[in-house]
């Protein structure tokens, strides 16, 4: 049988628990096929015989002397079949545990799979984990087949028995079989037409499954991913290169560059050996372009329009499934690879490891084991430009590093977390700062202090209201300058508009910022009482004014704060009436080095004011600095 | 995108990846139908140019017209080449069956091109389906310190993220045809009009479907006198590319000793 060359081929990935017999089916589907060399069915019969034993389909496969001997498939192989209706490449993945790596390289490159599961053995361990992969990856095709039919003696009630509990295990991944097919691959029941030993079977072959599968649709109407692969300067062009991930881009577009947020016109679409300059590309094309301005582009950036622009941000969450032979563990670095850029993350937390037996999660775990899949929070040093998996699967997707080799992978989900593009951007032009003629100096002399911001970060319930109105009171009752910027009396005035989605907690805490730089360049001493969770926006808050910023941590755990509880606010996280509660369901991130930690759990409230007033008096008093004058 | 721009685009991606992460690599031309397209598929990445050398381990065995065909090209296509001698066959393991010990000379030049050129990364045109063990390869493949093939213990590959870092002593085979198929090879060298050695096509009713050293080729029936009636005929063939390659008949796992010691 031959079908034109000239569409694609359908990959399929074969995965399944070891010694389900995936080489079985996978040489028994090629011999029914008629897709074999001539001479290779001959050859395996010859072998089997040698070998003294049944004929052996999986050595069609077995191609190599070590694998026969150990008969374990070791590695992913790669046989090319086609049946009436089209071409297929198919993919040999190993069951054994120790080649989850090979399994993955498999899978991540399939359209479609077929899951192999032993009738008389049922899902074992790694049918499991290899569904729960498939998933992972977003591989949404997937045949079920029940194989070694004959050793159930053929019975529909196994069958029917396998078929509840498969459908269950995968409809809690979310993900649906495409048929469940019963099937003898060694005796060729059930592959190409309906298995006639099984006369209670109505369904589809496995041919006819296979055959209804659709090919990958390229994501030419997504928005436009094109990132930077490298930049060359063989002649006078200046070419920047790589593939377009996604969506489209033209001569004369107008793009943005992330993270470095510059945009510039797209003069030129380069090409060798072409009938006509290309006036367009699209998803999946390997480009070049030159651009209106020498800006200064590099590998790693990522391009897109001005709208429908990629995340920046510089934490995110992800499932991972991790290959390492060490454990990922919290506070370990690992280099990141995201499309064509690589920065170095580090592990902040591990918040689930998930238990592929029954699809349960825990957490409060350390590392997380090879062959093992959990949900991580990572970080990195500078802004990085991604989608969540869901948007857009190419660039919401990385792999971990560990000094020379891969040993992990992840899906990118921003849960909680806000995109931080452009937060810091001046987007006024024709601007110019005025000098003052009365100096900080002066206004700290007039004073008798110096201003400043005292930040207070902390959750909710940790006492950073009610520490920091009575520091006020004590302050002022000393002759400071001193005035408290309260969370919930901002909201009434200067952030009315805002919500409380991670997005407009970021501008919360950008306005706060600015209007505490003001106050404290003023002469006046700030103190903010903002839960402030994302680290990234009081390092942001930070900058604004770094020479006046003091990071104070008010420091409780959850379960004293949500004791306290003063504005009943976690019994309504809790009953889910409010949503994305800090503590609760959207992440607090832990101070790394605040000038000050005030732990307030088994304090009063008076101890831990008279510990910020004695840093008060030691970093902002004229007096103090000026030898008790 | 049809086919043939899908499978372009990935070739030029990986070649691409490897030019960025590498600056001592260079290409293997083995004057073949493949090793051309895969020049090629360098100059589509490269818009033109071909910035690294293309490197020849010489057998003296090649057919008189591959060597017309090299000195040819070369000089058109404005590349720098690197030819090297291959050693005497005295200094091959003698244990090896005859055409596999013949066909090892050029693994040896190999690994004493690549020690002279202090080479980081070497480009190979192989294909998964040409041979068995060759479906079992990385695009991007480790080799150890005698140039080894450790295919028990490979690395993982995924989401076009190839392995790029390394412990010093190792290198790094490129394969970026690697899946591409026979068919592929042959409509694309149509499609862009690609030069190849006239050996290919049949004379006397007989051609050479693959491409080595003048002992150990045989050419096969054949007909086929243009690219469109190869096509033709490979459509309908089910007898194996490789089989006029006498070293891949040898003994059950020749073909792998051969790659596992560093062959193509």
């Amino acid at each position: 049988m031959h079908v034109s060359s000239e569409i694609p081929p359908l990959k399929l990935v074969v995965v399944g628990h070891v010694d389900h017999g995936k080489s079985t089916l996978i040489g028994r589907l090629l011999h029914e096929t008629n897709s074999l060399p001539d001479g290779k069915a001959e050859a395996v019969i010859a072998m089997s015989e040698r070998r003294g034993m049944p004929v052996e389909w999986a050595f069609v496969l077995d191609a190599l002397q070590a694998e026969r001997d150990q008969g374990i498939t070791i590695d992913t192989t790669q046989i090319f079949f086609n049946t009436e209706k089209r071409n297929y490449v198919i993919i040999d993945a190993p069951g054994h545990k120790e080649f989850l790596k090979n399994m993955v390289s498999g899978a991540a490159l399939s359209d479609a799979a077929v899951l192999v599961i032993d009738a008389k053995d049922g899902m074992q361990e790694q049918s499991r984990r290899h569904g729960y992969i498939l998933h992972l990856l977003g591989v949404r095709q997937v045949a079920v087949v029940i194989n070694k039919m004959d050793l159930a003696d053929y019975r529909e009630e196994r069958f029917q028995e396998l078929t509840t509990e498969i459908r269950n295990y995968l409809s809690e991944l979310g993900l649906e079989a495409s048929a469940i097919i019963p099937v003898s691959a060694r005796e060729g029941q059930g592959l190409i037409t309906a298995p006639d030993k099984m006369p209670w079977y109505q369904g589809p072959s496995l041919v006819q499954v296979l055959d209804n599968f659709t090919p990958p649709i390229l994501p030419t109407e997504r928005p436009l991913r094109f990132p930077v692969q490298d930049v060359y300067k063989f002649d006078e062009r200046r070419i920047i290169a790589g593939r377009i991930e996604s969506g489209r881009i033209h001569t004369g577009d107008k793009i943005l560059i992330s993270p470095s947020n510059k945009t510039v016109t797209v003069k030129s679409i380069e090409s060798w050996n072409t009938k006509a300059p290309a006036l367009s590309a699209s998803a999946g094309q390997s480009v070049g372009i030159t651009l209106s301005e020498q800006l200064f582009i590099e590998r790693g950036q990522m391009i897109s329009h001005e709208s429908n622009a990629p995340f920046e941000t510089n934490v995110f969450r992800a499932r991972i499934f991790w290959l390492g032979r060490k454990p990922l563990e919290i506070g370990k670095r690992y280099k990141l690879k995201l499309a064509t850029n690589e920065q170095i993350v580090e592990v902040q937390s591990i918040e689930t490891v998930i238990d592929v037996e029954n699809l349960t999660t825990r957490s409060g775990d350390t590392t997380l084991e090879r062959n093992a899949i959990g949900e991580v929070t990572l970080r990195a040093r500078s802004m990085l430009a991604l989608d969540e998996f869901s948007d857009n699967p190419k660039t919401g997707r990385f792999v971990l590093v560990d000094e020379y080799d891969t040993v992990g992978g992840g899906t990118i989900f921003m849960e909680g977390y806000p995109d931080q593009r452009s937060r810091t951007d001046v987007r006024s032009t024709n601007i110019t700062a005025v000098e003052h003629r009365v100096t900080p100096e002066l206004r700290a002399h007039a004073n008798g202090h110096e201003g400043g911001v005292l930040w207070l970060t902390g959750l909710s319930g940790a006492g950073k209201s009610t520490i920091a109105i009575e520091l006020e009171h004590q302050l002022f009752a000393k002759g400071y300058q001193v005035y408290v910027l309260d969370g919930d009396n901002v909201r009434f005035g200067l952030s009315s508009d805002l919500g409380f989605a991670p997005e407009d907690r970021v501008e919360n805490i950008r306005r706060v910022g600015e209007v505490a730089k003001l106050f404290a360049s003023a002469g006046v001493l700030v103190i903010t009482a903002f839960i402030s969770p994302y680290r990234a926006d009081r390092d942001r808050a930070r900058s604004i004014a770094p020479d006046l910023f003091h990071e104070v941590y008010i420091a409780a755990d959850v379960a004293t704060c949500e004791g306290r509880d003063p504005k009943g606010l976690y019994k309504k996280a809790r009953a889910g009436e409010i949503k994305e509660f800090t503590g609760v369901s959207a992440p607090y991130e832990e101070p790394v080095t605040p000038e000050v930690t005030v732990e307030t759990a088994d304090r009063t409230v008076n101890e831990s004011v008279a510990e910020l007033m004695a840093y008060v008096e030691e970093n902002f008093s004229m007096v103090k600095r000026n030898g008790g004058r | 995108m049809d086919h043939l721009d899908a499978l372009e685009a990935q070739s030029v991606y990986i070649l691409r990846e490897a030019f960025n992460k590498f600056d001592r690599m260079g290409m293997l031309w083995s004057l073949g139908k493949d090793s051309n397209v895969m020049v090629w598929l360098a100059r589509k990445a490269f818009l033109g140019h071909v910035p690294f050398p293309l490197m020849f381990c010489d057998t003296g065995k090649k057919f008189p017209e591959m060597y017309d065909f090299q000195k040819k090209y070369s000089a058109e296509w404005g590349v720098n080449l690197i030819v090297r001698d291959c050693p005497p066959i005295e200094e091959i393991d003698p244990t090896l069956p005859p055409a596999t010990r013949s066909a090892a000379r050029k693994t040896e030049a190999l690994k004493r091109l690549i020690a002279e050129q202090d080479m980081q990364a070497v480009v190979a045109g192989i294909r998964r389906d040409e041979e068995a063990t060759r479906a079992k390869e990385r695009v991007f493949s480790p080799r150890g310190e005698n140039a080894e093939w450790d295919f028990r213990d490979q690395p993982p590959e995924f989401w076009d993220q190839f392995k790029t870092d390394f412990a010093p002593g190792t290198h790094i085979r490129i394969h970026p045809i690697l899946h591409w198929t026979e068919l592929d090879i042959w409509r694309y060298i149509q499609r862009e009009g690609i030069p190849i050695v006239d050996l290919y096509f049949s004379k006397n009713g007989k051609r050479y479907r693959s491409l080595g050293d003048q002992d150990i080729t045989n050419p096969i029936k054949s007909e086929a006198g243009t690219i469109e009636e190869i096509i033709t005929e490979l459509e309908g063939t089910s007898i194996a590319e490789r089989s006029g390659r006498a070293m891949d008949h040898e003994a059950e796992d020749a073909f792998e000793r051969l790659r596992t010691a560093g062959y193509m």
